[in-house]
């Protein structure tokens, strides 16, 4: 504590940076190691193939980290990208409806099933946790019942979605629009700092007029239309979509999230944060690939970081709250 | 002062980072003595007591325990030499018993089995040196607040604590409580346990203090028996004199009443009406647990009620609707700015802004230009101390945090005040400068409720006293014909109405 603020004024306060960005510090220490370990690292197709893995769990993470900000967690994304990709698909293959209505149904679907755990959580009174846990059985669950267990390919705007645009792969375009919006909604409108307040103190933010019930529900309809769109940017890079598509998506989204800064007792968060956190857990599964690591182990370096990481955040804040 | 002290703070210092918190600070405890910790807010008290509880070492100085210096590395140290911390936020576990809290983590064994007969002997030994008659295996969170802090006390001495330090254990008491905690640690005196002792209320110090340490941004100033002079004290503690404790300036009040509530009725409200007109201050005085915070939450939109009125200028109100009781014109400064007023991990101007965020916002978008430009003009008018605008609310002492609750409401334009324990935790420096907001929301055509457990404060600062008991009013009085005693009188009136009209 002491050492960072006596850092002098003039110029670049190295110390102070290297705590507030513990994570991003840490991603370049490991793209340094994996440069040097390996020249696969740094090539291009190499560093397209990562974006195009970050984006699915970076856009997803996206959405969360306005649901973790209000002090919220959303258990059932990775089920509802799986309805949303499903359904934009069934929309046109099956239903035989024009291609347009695609991407927009499967937005509705998410914003919609984000709506229901809002609403249960905020007017049933369910904790977030159970509320969106029992929707991550729910929607997998209605994914199963439309496409009968069997994947369905997927209308030509969704497979769009998966393609490139020139050199650039679409995904990793709708990363980078989708990140700045969001992180404009978090940070500039009444939406993103009624989250903070709400996340940060319930009790006060509802004293102070902040509609928490309504709050609470927009960051869970938040979370689902970028879930959605999670959905459908993997189903559209596979050209199906899978019942079973981006089943255990939910608990990297919110490592990424935590990665990044933001507190699980809500009020802490930052969208570039949350990039960071994704890239970190892309680039180590990349790395590890790239190093003929085998898949078993990978699960048990991929748990140590996310474990290591958040234990350094919290001995940081705890060094600066003193 | 004499050498034989138990523990001494020998001119020690200590910064973080370039802010000097203590600068060569003594404090002597002697054993059998109660020695008083006084300032403000942020003169340095609290770092002070993590010295001696080892959550800080000293930069510079010494600390002596029996007259050989020593180091307090950590809170195990500390706890090794027979120093224990009461803290207002208290260290036990409410679902646990009583003889389960006080060995905590030191339970009597055989052979790796918990002996709960000798757990409760130990427990017994504790509350008997207290004098204290509770059955030790009750848990923790049936008793009140007060029992509680006794608990800890017990708990303390027996580990054998010998200097027991006691961080504002009067804040959260009633007065009777308070009276038994005094009784407490007299008898403590006479086992010989020296004592710190942190308290706001300046009555307090000469009724269980031996000598006060008077520090002010964080250098000491003085040491001075405990009988000194009230004003004396201020004048030390806070380096100027205060021309008044109390400066209420009457306003004539208006007409037409500002806040009217009109048979308000709920769980904890039996039929509550008043009037409140522009230009009047209005204390809610009553017990705890008489309905005074339960009304204020009410009138403000916080809580429900079940049947009643309440209108602001003539208008009437919709029931359990913050925002519309915040168009309205009310404002209300919750009991608990820590865990009703503020989002401490947001900084000062969006603290001050939340009120105002949405009617300002265009398009949905926070108007961050102008919500810091209004946070700043109202920081300077309420004179509230911080590093910047932007710093978080949690770096800011209590008082100040407080003032920028009072902060919001100035910039939402409240018309209506509630109050609920305005200036508790508060410095008396602080507390006059809030009084002196209270005033200038009446001079301008404002009023003010304002509930409050200070009886000095409801004589100093209000027009009118309306005394509540057991959720009813149980009468009215005006400030300048009311006494302690009187006010005392009614709110322990207990008012039986429902047997005698004979309601089901």
């Amino acid at each position: 504590m002491s050492s960072v603020a006596t850092a002098p004024k003039k110029g670049f306060d190295f110390k102070a940076f290297l705590a507030n960005n513990g994570a991003l510090v840490g991603l370049v220490i490991l793209c340094l190691a994996l440069f040097i370990a390996t020249p696969r690292f740094l090539t291009g197709p190499n560093l397209l193939n990562i974006g195009i893995q970050v984006s699915t769990i970076a856009v997803m993470a996206f959405g969360m980290t306005f649901v973790i900000v209000a002090a919220g967690i959303d258990l059932s994304v990775g089920s509802v990208a799986a309805l949303s990709a499903m359904g934009s698909s069934y929309t046109v293959t099956t239903a035989g409806l024009p291609d347009g209505l695609s991407i927009p149904v499967g937005l509705a679907i998410g914003a919609l099933s984000g709506w229901v755990t809002g609403a249960m959580s905020a007017y049933g009174k369910l904790p977030t946790f159970i509320a969106s846990l029992a929707m991550l059985t729910v929607v997998r669950g209605l994914t199963l019942v439309i496409s009968d267990g069997r994947p369905i390919s997927t209308s030509s705007s969704v497979s769009w979605l998966g393609d490139d645009l020139g050199p650039i792969p679409m995904p990793i375009i709708i990363l980078l629009v989708s990140g700045l919006l969001a992180a404009f909604v978090l940070n500039r409108t009444v939406i993103g700092k009624n989250a903070f307040a709400v996340g940060g103190n319930t009790e006060a933010a509802r004293l102070s007029g902040i509609p928490v019930k309504r709050v609470l529900v927009t960051v869970f309809v938040i979370s689902g239309l970028f879930a959605a769109l999670s959905g459908m940017i993997l189903a559209g890079r596979l050209d199906s979509a899978q019942p079973t598509l981006a089943s255990g998506y939910e608990l990297d989204a919110i490592a990424a999230v935590v990665i990044g800064g933001a507190s699980l007792s809500g009020g802490v968060g930052r969208i570039s944060g949350t990039l960071i956190g994704a890239l970190v857990l892309a680039v180590i599964r990349n790395g590890l690939n790239l190093l003929s690591v085998s898949a078993f182990w990978q699960q048990v370096v991929i748990g140590a970081v996310i474990a290591i990481a958040v234990g350094f955040d919290v001995l940081r804040r705890k060094n600066v709250k003193h | 002062m004499s050498n034989d002290a138990l523990l001494v703070l020998d001119k020690v210092c200590k910064s973080f980072g370039p802010v000097q918190v203590i600068e060569d600070v003594t404090v002597e405890v002697h054993a059998g003595k109660v020695s008083v910790l006084l300032g403000e807010n942020g003169a340095g008290k609290s770092t002070l007591i993590k010295m001696i509880a080892g959550v800080h070492e000293p930069d510079a100085g010494q600390i002596l325990f029996n007259g050989q210096p020593v180091r307090i590395r950590d809170t195990k140290t500390s706890e090794a030499l027979g120093i224990a911390t009461i803290h207002q936020e208290l260290n036990l576990v409410p679902s646990m018993t009583i003889a389960e809290n006080i060995t905590l983590g030191r339970a009597p064994r055989k052979i790796g089995i918990i002996n709960r007969r000798a757990m409760r002997k130990i427990a017994r030994d504790a509350l008997a040196k207290l004098e204290l008659d509770l059955d030790v295996n009750t848990p923790v969170g049936e008793l009140g607040l007060a029992q509680q802090q006794l608990v800890e006390i017990a708990k303390a001495l027996s580990l054998d604590a010998r200097v027991l330090i006691l961080d504002e254990p009067t804040a959260a008491l009633t007065t009777t409580e308070i009276e038994h905690l005094f009784k407490v640690v007299n008898q403590l005196k006479d086992q010989g346990v020296g004592m710190v002792f942190i308290s706001h209320h300046l009555d307090e110090i000469a009724a269980i203090g031996d000598f006060v340490n008077v520090l002010r941004d964080g250098k000491f100033i003085a040491t001075v028996p405990a009988d000194t002079e009230e004003s004396e004290l201020v004048r030390l503690m806070v380096g100027r004199d205060i021309d008044a404790q109390f400066p209420r300036v009457a306003t004539e009040p208006g007409e037409q009443p500002l806040l009217s509530v009109q048979n308000l009725s709920d769980d904890q409200l039996k039929d509550i009406s008043l009037e409140v007109r522009p230009g009047e201050v209005v204390a809610l005085a009553g017990l705890m647990g008489a309905g005074r915070t339960e009304l204020i939450r009410a009138i403000a939109g916080a809580d429900k009620y079940s049947s009643g009125t309440v209108k602001v200028a003539g208008k009437k109100l919709a029931s359990f609707d913050v925002a519309a009781a915040t168009r309205a014109g009310i404002g209300h400064v919750p009991e608990d700015r820590k865990t009703q007023g503020l989002v401490l991990d947001a900084s000062v101007a969006e603290n001050i802004g939340y009120a105002t965020m949405a009617a300002t916002a265009k398009n949905g978008l926070v108007d961050r230009k102008g919500q810091k430009a209004r946070a700043q003009k109202v920081a300077e008018r309420l004179r509230i101390r911080m590093s910047s605008i932007d710093a978080p609310i949690r770096s800011l002492s209590g008082g100040n945090q407080q003032k920028a609750v009072f902060g919001r409401w100035f910039t939402a334009g409240a018309k209506v005040l509630l109050l609920d324990e305005p200036t508790r935790g508060v410095d008396v420096g602080a507390k006059v400068e809030i009084y002196e907001l209270i005033n200038e929301i009446t001079a301008s055509g404002g009023c003010v409720l304002m509930a409050s457990s200070e009886l000095p404060e409801v004589l100093g600062m209000s027009d009118r006293v309306v005394v509540m008991s057991q959720g009813r009013i149980a009468g009215e009085l005006a400030t300048n014909q009311a006494t302690q005693d009187a006010i005392m009188a009614l709110a322990i009136s207990n008012v039986h109405r429902e047997e005698e009209m004979g309601i089901k």
